[in-house]
């Protein structure tokens, strides 16, 4: 290349007026994949008046051959060798993972592209609307599903799975968001959430990085200031969702790291970058796994949680592999392995017996057979929506939790 | 031209460097043996389980073929479009020549995750299903830019008079191409080609946006990674890769770097290698 | 005279695969057009024109709800970007990171070539040569991981530290994890282009400048580095766009502060899948690599390349 720079050469000029052209044709062009959901317009208020695109798609009748191949996103630990190897011995069904450490993560997996690379997800409830009125999933046969009949009467058709009668997916396992402390550091456990937001503990904190986290910061107001008037931490007002994001920015300079990989915990905790934390009963049973002295406790303000579904993609390229799968993890003995193994509870009731096969005690540990106050005093994740549950429209929608968390927290 | 004490401080230099660049490296070998799947210094205790859990796991294994599998289709693609457009920048003159090679620079010059993103928008335009065939033309992209780079390179240096001299003495184009243009570019095609090999292997970023349900090897580490489970696991299977491409490193260097026409060209008289350079750029 | 004689002749008793080989020689345009095609091809419909649809895709916008992408026309995008304080300082930040390292490892990188080029034997070249390609097929994952090792509280450093009698340091999840990471990372990058350039200068050019009487230092500032310059510029578009881009790094060694470009274009593709405000974002970077190559192009980089 030996000529000068000139200011713009020909071929530039025509490189650029190529690019307008493409401009031109792009915008006057066909319609094409997105939005298809966007019945209500630009800014969907509430899920009244939203359909799901896929409710009409016709369910499986019966569970042929399988394909060879499953392809699930999954949380990190929901895929363990003991209950996956197996599966995939019994049905030929090769298991592919993808991990993912966010709803929002597998909301976006689940839409690359338009879909048809995965066949499952198990998303938690914030995640379950917003992949369904996207058309991401598509109905299950839940008859195809025998465990189903002995699960908790609450998980059998919860509303963040099913939509008028139609099913979406089998309900998995639930757990809370627990506080995690090493037990060197503290040989009593913390009783308050307050020891996160305390700035005694500076540089010896971390949360996890997922907007969702307001909601933990919403529940701790709601105990300790009661005159802001918050009832669900999911459902704020914007006095009441500026407040929580102003807790969260003081804590900032507490903040370790945020974590966005469950190993991140693991590592802090074991190696010491962290003596407090909230995070997953993962961390919790991979650091007892390893021989670290760690701690876990809900405090007295309660704990936010997660009540995981395993959905059907809607474009699932192996769906004969993907009803044994629901079916396989819906069996008690598979649920009592996972609870276990994860820390949290399962879904179906006859899970309790074998949990304590597994590990004396762990039926109790992990409230698989708890009262309904239990359940009522975690609260699961669910997408914060513009319009409340009383029917008011002053709720901030989840989108302003993302830009707040992006800019205003972090 | 350096003086003894010059000569020192560069040696203690590269020393430096070298162990700057090698200690991650010996710690990614050393913890292979990690006893305990989570890392912590020191080293909680020395054992083999974990290559035997690699052997006998089939993600990484998958994972690894096919890194390998898009690595060679991609190299295969990055040799035949690279040196033919390294060819017809070098040989001829034409209306866009400039915007053509400031076009082959961007894939090296943007950064990779806006080809990854760009790319996945364009997939998921146009309806092209993530998958192999997804992953190869992310990684073909910037596989031929390095190869074209290393080639006009190689051609600039090379004194365009061998190419006359044979079609005087009537070879015809093909044979000119075959015996004398051929073998002077050879060497530089080969390490455009290993380099490119490399980068697709390891290739992440752009990968993570264009794959779809399948791993590549990165794909596989970063999984393990974000587990955190199998750590000593991602650990044996990099520093076995490391090993395996000792041998093909090795040949590399000696081919391309460190042998060859290149260093003939610092010992030419200063008449011709002032022509020379003037005549590169 | 002689070649057409002997081609004419030829033609005769060749056939077909002649009759095109002649037509192509006569015909330049015809050559280069076949050799022009296939890369072209491919670089315009899917390179330039994934280009062209992240460039469209930053003036959409996405469905709040169901994170679908609307196609009506907006700025918003690029004035949320540049309006707010929080992705100025981001923008401000990743370019100062990515300044950074290529100035220290141009500096790392310089003396290190220059050993390799023209004071080791060509044994140890080759050795050396071995030395900074193995490194790049190291995973660059597990690599960086391994410096998390390296950093942690009571970790390599913290251990070498104590060892040598001097006090701990904090250095994980901060930006200074990020910057030593990224340094590391890239030093290959930017060791070869400069090795390739000194490589270049012809031994005649150095007993010129002895000759006319100047010393070491002297050859070094005013005939070696300037015949590199091409080289290190090239090396630094690496090291540059490589750090512009990159979010898998700070992620991982990162801290409260560490964020950067492509942290937010990241999280805003694969988690919020607000694609058209990640296209907007992405602009940024792309301005900024043009501005820098048109500036090295000035330089003269693209020779040495």
């Amino acid at each position: 290349m030996t000529t000068p720079p000139r200011a713009v050469s020909r071929s530039t000029k025509t490189a650029l007026l190529l690019a307008g052209v493409a401009v031109i044709a792009a915008g006057c062009g066909s319609s094409g994949g997105g939005s298809q959901a966007a019945g209500s317009g630009g800014t969907a208020t509430g899920t009244s008046g939203l359909t799901v695109p896929t409710a009409h798609l016709p369910v499986l009748q019966k569970i042929g051959k399988g394909e060879g191949q499953l392809n699930l996103i999954a949380w990190e630990g929901y895929l363990n060798p003991i209950w996956v190897k197996p599966f995939e011995k019994q049905t030929g069904c090769q298991v592919n993972a993808k991990y993912a450490g966010s709803s929002d993560e597998m909301v976006a997996l689940m839409k690359n592209g338009g879909g048809g690379q995965y066949d499952m997800v198990s998303s938690s409830g914030d995640a379950d609307l917003r992949i369904l009125y996207a058309g991401d999933a598509r109905p299950v046969n839940i008859n195809l599903i025998p465990s189903w009949k002995d699960f908790f009467p609450a998980f059998k058709s919860p509303a963040f799975n099913t939509i008028n009668g139609v099913h979406y997916g089998v309900s998995l396992q639930w757990g809370p968001n627990v506080l995690m402390y090493s037990r060197k550091d503290f040989s009593t456990p913390p009783t308050s959430w307050s020891v996160i937001y305390n700035p005694k503990y500076k540089g010896q904190v971390t949360v996890p990085d997922n907007p969702i986290q307001i909601a933990d910061a919403a529940l701790y107001l709601e105990k300790t200031k009661p005159s802001l008037g918050i009832t669900d931490p999911y459902e704020l007002t914007q006095p009441q969702f500026q407040a929580a994001v102003s807790l969260l920015a003081s804590q900032r300079p507490l903040i370790e790291k945020y974590w966005s990989l469950a190993s991140q915990e693991i590592f802090d905790f074991k190696n010491g970058n962290a003596t407090l934390g909230a995070g997953w009963p993962y961390q919790v049973s991979s650091l007892k796994a390893a021989h670290f002295p760690i701690g876990d406790t809900i405090p007295a303000q309660g704990a936010t949680g997660w009540a995981d579904t395993w959905m059907l993609a809607a474009k699932a390229p192996h769906p004969n592999c993907a009803y044994m799968w629901m079916r396989y993890i819906s069996t008690p003995k598979v649920q009592a392995e996972q609870a276990v193994n994860y820390g949290e509870t399962p879904d179906n009731k006859l899970a309790c017996g074998f949990m304590n096969q597994i590990q004396a005690g762990s039926c109790d540990q992990y409230h698989a057979n708890a009262p309904l106050s239990y359940f009522h005093s975690i609260a699961l994740w669910k997408t914060p929506l513009a319009t409340c549950d009383n029917g008011k429209q002053d709720c901030v929608p989840y989108t302003q939790w993302v830009a707040a968390w992006n800019t205003q927290v972090k | 031209m350096e003086s003894r004490g010059l000569r020192i401080a560069l040696r203690i230099w590269v020393g430096l460097v070298l162990a700057f660049l090698f200690v991650p490296i010996a710690l990614i070998v050393l913890y292979a043996f990690n006893r305990s799947n989570i890392e912590s210094w020191p080293i909680s205790g020395l054992t083999l389980h974990w290559f035997s859990v690699a052997w006998h796991d089939p993600a990484p294994r998958a994972a690894f073929l096919l890194s390998v599998k898009v690595a060679l289709i991609s190299t295969g693609i990055a040799i035949l479009l690279g040196s033919a457009v390294a060819y017809a920048l070098y040989k001829f003159t034409f209306f866009g020549r400039e915007a053509i090679s400031f076009l082959l620079v961007l894939p090296l010059a943007l950064p990779g995750i806006i080809t990854g993103i760009a790319l996945n928008s364009l997939f998921s335009f146009t309806g092209i299903k993530f998958g192999v065939l997804t992953i190869v033309i992310g990684h073909a992209t910037f596989c031929i830019v390095v190869v074209f780079n290393n080639v006009i390179a190689r051609f600039r240096r090379v004194p365009g008079s061998l190419a006359e001299a044979s079609t005087d003495l009537g070879a015809r184009g093909w044979q000119t191409l075959r015996f004398i243009t051929l073998p002077m570019v050879a060497t530089a095609l080969i390490s455009g080609a290993l380099l490119a090999f490399a980068l697709s292997f390891d290739e992440v970023i752009v990968t993570v946006f264009t794959a779809g349900a399948q791993n590549t090897l990165p794909l596989w580490i970063f999984g393990a990674i974000r587990l955190g489970q199998q750590l000593p696991e991602v650990n044996v299977v990099v520093t076995i890769v490391i090993a395996l491409t000792v041998i093909p490193v090795v040949i590399a260097a000696r081919v391309a770097g460190a042998g060859a026409i290149t260093r003939s060209a610092r010992n030419v008289p200063v008449a011709e290698s002032g022509a020379g350079t003037a005549g590169d750029g | 005279m002689a070649v057409t004689a002997e081609a004419g002749e030829r033609t005769e008793r060749g056939g077909v695969r002649l009759r095109v080989a002649s037509a192509l020689w006569r015909r330049p345009w015809a050559r280069a057009t076949l050799l022009l095609t296939p890369p072209l091809a491919w670089f315009i419909l899917l390179y330039l024109a994934a280009l062209v649809v992240l460039l469209i895709t930053a003036f959409w916008q996405i469905n709040p709800f169901t994170t679908s992408i609307v196609r009506t026309w907006t700025l918003s995008n690029f004035t949320t970007i540049f309006s707010s304080p929080a992705y100025r300082s981001v923008i401000l930040r990743t370019v100062g990171m990515a300044a950074a390292v290529t100035v220290v490892d141009g500096i790392v990188a310089f003396p290190f070539a220059y050993y390799m080029a023209r004071v080791a034997s060509p044994r140890a070249r080759t050795a050396l040569f071995v030395a900074i390609l193995l490194p790049l097929w190291a995973s660059y994952l597990a690599k960086v991981y391994s410096w998390l090792l390296i950093f942690t509280h009571d970790g390599v450093l913290d251990w070498s530290l104590r060892h040598v009698g001097l006090s701990q340091v904090h250095l994980i999840y901060t930006n200074w994890a990020v910057f030593s990471v990224f340094c590391y990372i890239w030093l290959p990058f930017m060791i070869i282009p400069v090795y390739a350039a000194l490589e270049r200068i012809p031994n005649s050019q150095i007993e010129a400048s002895q000759d006319l009487g100047a010393h070491t230092w002297r050859t070094l500032r005013s005939v070696v580095l300037p015949l590199a310059l091409p080289g290190i510029v090239a090396g630094s578009i690496f090291t540059f766009s490589l750090t512009l881009g990159d979010y898998i790094t700070p992620l991982l060694v990162g801290g409260t502060s560490a964020n950067f470009i492509g942290n937010i274009i990241y999280t805003n593709i694969g988690i919020a899948n607000n694609v058209p405000f990640a296209a907007a974002m992405a602009m940024v970077p792309i301005v900024i690599m043009a501005a820098y190559l048109l500036c090295a192009r000035a330089l003269g980089a693209f020779e040495a390349v």
